[in-house]
């Protein structure tokens, strides 16, 4: 292990140092540099940047290991995660740009010439932000105290500072360059083992190839064969979920809306020229956002067969003993040791084992086992991608470096969510609402403040929520809130002129309130799922009330004045690229 | 730089619609149609060793959505050159 700390905190100070750098270079002059990096972000590094952004620590720790426990239940974090993009490019992102504001609570302030509009978005913009952010924070303080030993408080005490000095100090235009970094990082963290992993599993290099081929040295396919074992072993069937199709419909739309629909994702495409920069943009953000999720499902399918290779009736060795002696020992007498990696992840309770039956080996059983054994073992979800290194018998280095991937997953998450936040406080709160003669400087140092107790928050928020537990329930109210409340309200923004005041803080308030209720009540209150409306979950109830908010929206509308001439005008123009731009005498829109 | 009036905006708009309407056709069909709704169907078929309809729930669509978006960039950009608006 001595070997393992050394690269581990090699590669993590070095990373580290590295986002500094950033920073101290990218130092933002203006509130312009820091809520949108000047509008001046290439659409390629700005895809990148996003897929830093928008891919978090559940993306990079967790979602293979879900995936590998789901089978194909967990496509729906698939197929919603990345469809959103489709929604962003051709409803919102380039329209929004053309726009040409800061924030999102800002679009909607204008748009809808209403500061209570605007006030409801901060609301909002700032609920799906903090929500979002605590399981970042909590990442941080995982990824210290399950390897560098360092404890859990202190961990995330250690991710406040680094990302207080590139976000406070950089704002956008810091965030937007560490994130290119943090992406190079992660996406060599991720497919470094996963190539390796495949090649042992079967025999094709590329991940994704070897998800659809046959077992290395075998005439069955990878997928059947894990069919077969799972099945064997009372699990229900790989390509198969226990959840109704309407289900799987509902919450693969809400994480698909709800991404079209968050702040911190959205606001990434201001950063660029022009309309047809975010339009690239959003192509290329999905691009790379793409070479992680497909190989992602590879990963879980190779990691939950090995996982059963090796780990199911494996004898177990006991702390005190000495491995290599009683590992031999176990060979000898016709059995299977319990590999080495599962001995070094149990310390960090990723994994455990209870001998339920007494035999002193380990049995993996599900719920329907044909042999009636009970189960004895107990993975984490994040166990897969970070035991795979080992796993795959790479050098410790490269476990080094997934501590770093898995920390750059984190961090650039929580800065991109920082930015949203402080942006909603400093610039939609303070200056367009309460102190509306505040100048630009003096903004800046609001928006610095902003970002420095939006750090503190989060930091706070991460321990204290870890230690309630609930942090994986939460993520359904981001994702949820995004798609009911702010999809609907930019979306008809853009597309239906005839929207107005009075609909969109009735679809916005519709959203929220529904969306927030139902969330609350069926995840704390009354847990039985026969009472769920329509048979939808939590999950994917979002989609539901998103299209209830939009019938709200467009109904409240209709029974009210038509928008003022001039913002049907604004809409229009947003609609034609170049068009408002070179009407309008913005600052910020006549820059090129 | 364009005047307001020279554009046929509205030309341009029903155009636009007409293309991301098609677009959004596509992307509800291989993600919520092949993916879900008719995956049972699809799985009677099998790409290399996966059943059809499973692989584009976990595979396919993705690949499918990144190419739309590009498609979406090429296309708006060839509208905008047709209806003689600035890049």
């Amino acid at each position: 292990m001595m070997d393992q700390d050394f690269w581990t905190y090699f590669f993590v100070v070095l990373t580290f140092g590295l986002y500094i750098g950033i920073a101290i270079w990218a130092r933002a002059g203006s509130t312009q540099d820091f809520y949108v990096a000047g509008h001046d972000v290439h659409p390629t590094v700005n895809g990148m940047a996003t897929a830093a952004d928008w891919m978090s620590a559940a993306s990079f720790l967790s979602m293979a290991g879900l995936i590998a426990f789901l089978g194909y239940g967990g496509s729906v974090y698939l197929m919603g995660w990345t469809g959103g993009f489709v929604l962003l490019a051709l409803l919102l992102a380039p329209f929004l740009r053309e726009f040409g504001k800061f924030t999102v609570p800002d679009f909607v302030g204008d748009r809808y010439y209403s500061t209570t509009a605007r006030v409801i978005a901060v609301v909002c913009t700032l609920f799906i932000s903090f929500t979002y952010i605590a399981g970042q924070m909590k990442g941080v303080g995982v990824a210290f105290s399950g390897f560098l030993g360092v404890p859990f408080e202190w961990g995330i005490g250690i991710g406040m500072v680094i990302v207080f000095i590139y976000a406070v100090l950089g704002g956008m235009k810091g965030v937007t360059y560490t994130q290119v970094a943090q992406y190079v990082v992660m996406i060599f963290a991720y497919t470094v083992p996963a190539i390796f992993i495949s090649l042992i599993i079967t025999g094709n290099a590329i991940p994704q190839l070897g998800f659809i081929s046959n077992v290395r040295g075998d005439e069955i396919s990878m997928l059947d064969k894990l069919n077969n074992v799972v099945t064997g072993l009372g699990f229900g069937a790989y390509t198969e979920t226990s959840k109704s199709k309407l289900d799987v419909f509902a919450i693969t739309g809400a994480l698909m809306f709800g991404t079209a629909g968050l702040p911190h994702v959205i606001v990434r495409f201001f950063t660029v020229r022009s309309a047809k920069a975010a339009r690239y943009s959003a192509g290329w953000a999905l691009v790379f956002i793409a070479l992680l999720y497909t190989t992602a499902p590879a990963v879980g399918a190779f990691a939950r067969l090995n996982f059963i290779d090796t780990v199911n009736e494996a004898t177990y060795i006991e702390d005190g003993e000495n491995y290599e002696e009683s590992a031999a020992a176990i060979v000898a007498d016709g059995g299977k040791p319990v590999p080495l990696w599962y001995k070094d992840w149990e310390k960090t309770g990723l994994l455990s084992y209870e001998d339920l039956n007494g035999d002193g080996i380990m049995q993996y059983r599900g719920p329907n086992a044909p042999d009636g054994l009970e189960n004895e073992l107990s993975p984490s979800n994040d166990i897969f991608v970070l035991a795979n290194p080992q796993i795959a018998q790479l050098p410790g280095w490269v476990v080094g470096l997934m501590v770093a991937g898995g920390l750059a997953a984190a961090l650039s998450t929580a800065a991109g969510l920082l930015m949203v936040i402080s942006s909603a406080v400093s610039h939609d709160l303070c200056r367009k609402t309460l102190f509306k003669d505040m100048n630009d400087k003096t903004e800046l140092r609001v928006a610095r403040g902003a970002a420095a107790s939006a750090v503190f928050a989060a930091g706070l928020l991460g321990i204290f929520s870890s230690q309630l537990g609930f942090v994986a329930q939460v993520v359904a109210f981001a994702f949820g809130l995004a798609a009911a409340s702010l999809f609907p309200t930019i979306f008809l923004g853009i597309f239906w002129k005839r929207m107005n005041r009075e609909g969109a803080i009735a679809s916005m308030l519709f959203g929220l309130v529904s969306t927030f209720s139902y969330i609350v009540y069926f995840k704390f209150v009354d847990m039985d799922p026969t009472h769920w409306f329509l048979g939808v979950s939590p999950e994917g109830i979002g989609f539901v009330f998103m299209l209830g908010s939009i019938a709200v929206g467009m109904a409240v509308s209709m029974m009210s004045p038509a928008p003022p001439q001039e913002i049907q005008d604004i809409v229009e123009d947003i609609r034609v690229p170049g068009l408002r731009q070179a009407l309008s005498a913005e600052p910020d829109g006549a820059a090129h | 730089m364009q005047e307001k009036t020279e554009i046929d905006g509205k030309g341009y708009w029903r155009a636009v619609l007409r293309l991301t309407l098609s677009l959004l056709v596509i992307w509800f069909l291989v993600s919520y149609g092949a993916g879900i709704l008719f995956r049972d169907f699809l799985d009677q078929v099998r790409i290399g060793g996966a059943p059809l309809g499973f692989w584009f729930a976990q595979n396919g669509a993705i690949y499918v959505f990144v190419a739309l978006i590009f498609y979406y960039c090429w296309a708006m950009g060839r509208l905008e050159r047709k209806f003689g608006l600035k890049g």
